[in-house]
């Protein structure tokens, strides 16, 4: 269905060119839930921004490939991509308090997705907005149609949304933090609805979040982003099992109600910004297992399972035993030290 | 404020549609017997260095000064606005052409440059319009393009965006409209501006031309009387004073009214 390869995103800085996606690939095949789980930084969103061709200066698209069944978007023209977004490829915002426009009633702004993809003419329209009003089950929905964005609760905003998403039966949808603006309990209805959704309409689903939990409830496999990079990523069941990547490691063990049922466990350090991304495995500064070739040169992808994969040395035998032979030097002060010193360069 | 702004505003509108029709004198009419007379209950203005009623002319002179505002600011809002959305939107070349152009024209005292132009193009009241809507345009133009700048980045904006609408609806719909509360207050305001530079104008004798009676071209007949019959300038040049105040209490009225830091 979607084929991202080797997608790269630069920011134009001040400072010269930064990758905030960096040579990105994943795929998401008909029907399924890929979840795309990162801290805020990560990169998460403006991937979502890139595969709509909706990056804006300064940043652009550098390279790579993304194939939406069979069609190669990023070398479509304007008109042939506009074609596709909301119709083929809809987008969900994170702030359904800011994605509705103020000044409109939701009903004219549903309605402005059918009219802008010619899916149908002003009087049908109406009565098409009240069914997918009525699809994501909005109580009275012909009344709610007239009411402006600031008459609802964020919850029934967030309907609104999935409903222009929807509104075309795109095969696609992307999420970008879909439930991330909204308190508990409305979370779950929201992620129910998804699903539900996602089989009315046979969905293919882009889940972007930093929620582990939403990941576990409602995706199919996973791709673990840092700083631009996917580290990690296989089915569900094997990233939360048996995770391979550190920085997995790390964020199952800060997630409410995991595995050891310890103490929550922080990772140390902070995201790096863009700009200031550290050589190497950009997540070497804060990973506790860092050895020698972590701060020089990325790892490349290696598979540590059944379609499950991870960008880390401690998955390259080879890495391992040269380690084991030099001695465990890697939490040594002054390696820990200058790596930091790498890392600020 | 605001209700004090529009009602002068209205009045004064009201007088400059119906007043002409009612006044038994012609502004034009001369009476050379009665020339500089004082205000009378016939002539409760007086009458000017040619016998004509000042009344009758201040009437006609407030037709002069909407035509002249609403024309000017008509044009430089919708010329500025769609402008200012452009260069804001689209940026590159496009944002350095206008952008540019608006540097250099704000570069020049407006007034001046205005001067300049109707003195190559010949006095006219076509040509002082011309040259404050070139003059005028500028200011939206600006405003406009820095509110576009912020909205660009409002969620709903990029919501539309990936909805797959073009540019030029995004825009319309959802763009320039936040730009509105903006351009209505420069209007206000502007209408001032656009009163003021045609009364100056046509005093200098740039703009209107005798014999059409113009509040400008009034102050500059009554100078040479200014101490023998001073009711001469006095009531134009009130009626200048009064409608510009008008306008802008109703430009900080509603400045005030948009503002949501004020309830």
């Amino acid at each position: 269905m979607l084929e991202v390869s080797g997608l790269t995103t630069v920011f134009d800085l001040a400072s010269g060119p930064a990758a905030a996606v960096d040579d990105v690939s994943f795929e998401v095949r008909a029907g399924e839930t890929l979840g795309l789980v990162g801290e805020s930084g990560s990169g998460k969103s403006v991937t979502a921004l890139s595969i709509m061709r909706l990056v804006q200066p300064p940043g652009r698209i550098a390279g790579g490939r993304v194939r939406f069944k069979g069609r190669e978007l990023l070398t479509l023209s304007e008109r042939d991509i506009r074609a596709i977004r909301g119709a083929e490829i809809a987008l969900i915002f994170q702030e359904p308090m800011t994605a509705l426009n103020p000044v409109f009633t939701i009903g004219d702004q549903i309605a402005e997705a059918l009219l802008v993809h010619g899916k149908a003419t002003r009087r049908e329209a109406a009565s098409k907005v009240v069914e997918l009003l009525e699809a994501v089950r909005i109580p009275d929905a012909a009344a709610r149609a007239r009411d402006y964005p600031h008459q609802l609760s964020g919850g029934m905003r967030q309907r609104v949304l999935i409903a222009m998403a929807i509104a075309c039966k795109p095969s696609l949808v992307i999420a970008d933090e879909p439930t991330t603006a909204l308190d508990v309990t409305i979370q779950a209805e929201m992620l129910d609805l998804l699903r539900e959704m996602k089989a009315a309409f046979n969905l293919s689903l882009l889940l972007i979040t930093h929620d582990l939990g939403v990941i576990a409830e409602t995706a199919d496999r996973v791709a673990v982003m840092y700083a631009g990079r996917i580290v990690e990523h296989g089915p569900v069941r094997a990233i939360f099992r048996d995770p391979q990547h550190p920085y997995t490691r790390g964020l199952l063990r800060s997630m409410p109600g995991a595995a050891d049922r310890g103490r929550l466990r922080a990772i140390d350090g902070t995201v790096p910004v863009l700009g200031a991304f550290p050589p190497g495995c950009a997540f070497h500064p804060r990973c506790p297992d860092r050895f020698e070739p972590c701060s020089t040169t990325p790892p490349s992808e290696l598979r540590v399972g059944d379609a499950h994969a991870a960008r880390c040395y401690l998955n390259d035998p080879s890495q391992v035993a040269s380690r084991a032979s030099r001695g465990s030097d890697h939490a040594s002060p002054t390696t820990g030290r200058q790596s930091r010193t790498d890392g600020a360069r | 404020m605001l209700w004090v702004g529009a009602s002068i505003v209205t009045v004064a509108a009201l007088a400059a549609l119906v007043g002409p029709l009612v006044t038994p004198f012609d502004p034009a009419n001369q009476q050379l017997a009665l020339r500089l007379d004082g205000p009378s209950w016939t002539h409760l203005f007086g009458l000017d260095e040619l016998g004509r009623d000042i009344l009758a002319r201040v009437l006609a002179g407030a037709r002069i000064s909407f035509l002249v505002g609403i024309t000017v600011v008509s044009v430089s809002a919708v010329a500025g606005t769609l402008l200012g959305a452009v260069a804001g939107y689209f940026g590159g070349v496009l944002d350095d052409v206008i952008s540019r152009a608006v540097d250099v024209l704000l570069a020049f005292p407006g007034l001046l440059l205005a001067i300049a132009l109707v003195a190559v193009l010949g006095p006219s009241l076509g040509n002082v319009l011309f040259a404050l809507t070139i003059i005028g345009w500028v200011g939206y133009a600006r405003l406009v393009r820095g509110q576009v700048l912020r909205a660009r980045e409002f969620e709903y904006v990029q919501a539309a965006r990936a909805l797959g609408a073009g540019a030029l609806r995004v825009l319309w719909r959802h763009v320039i409209p936040t730009a509105v509360p903006t351009v209505v207050v420069q209007a206000a305001l502007g209408m001032a501006g656009a009163i003021i530079s045609e009364a100056a104008l046509s005093f200098l004798g740039l703009g209107v031309q005798p014999p059409t009676p113009s509040w400008g071209t009034m102050l500059n007949g009554g100078r040479a009387h200014l101490l023998d019959a001073p009711h001469l300038t006095l009531f134009p040049g009130l009626a200048i004073a009064l409608l510009v105040l008008g306008f802008n209490f109703v430009g900080d009225g509603l400045r005030d009214l948009a503002d949501p830091k004020r309830g």
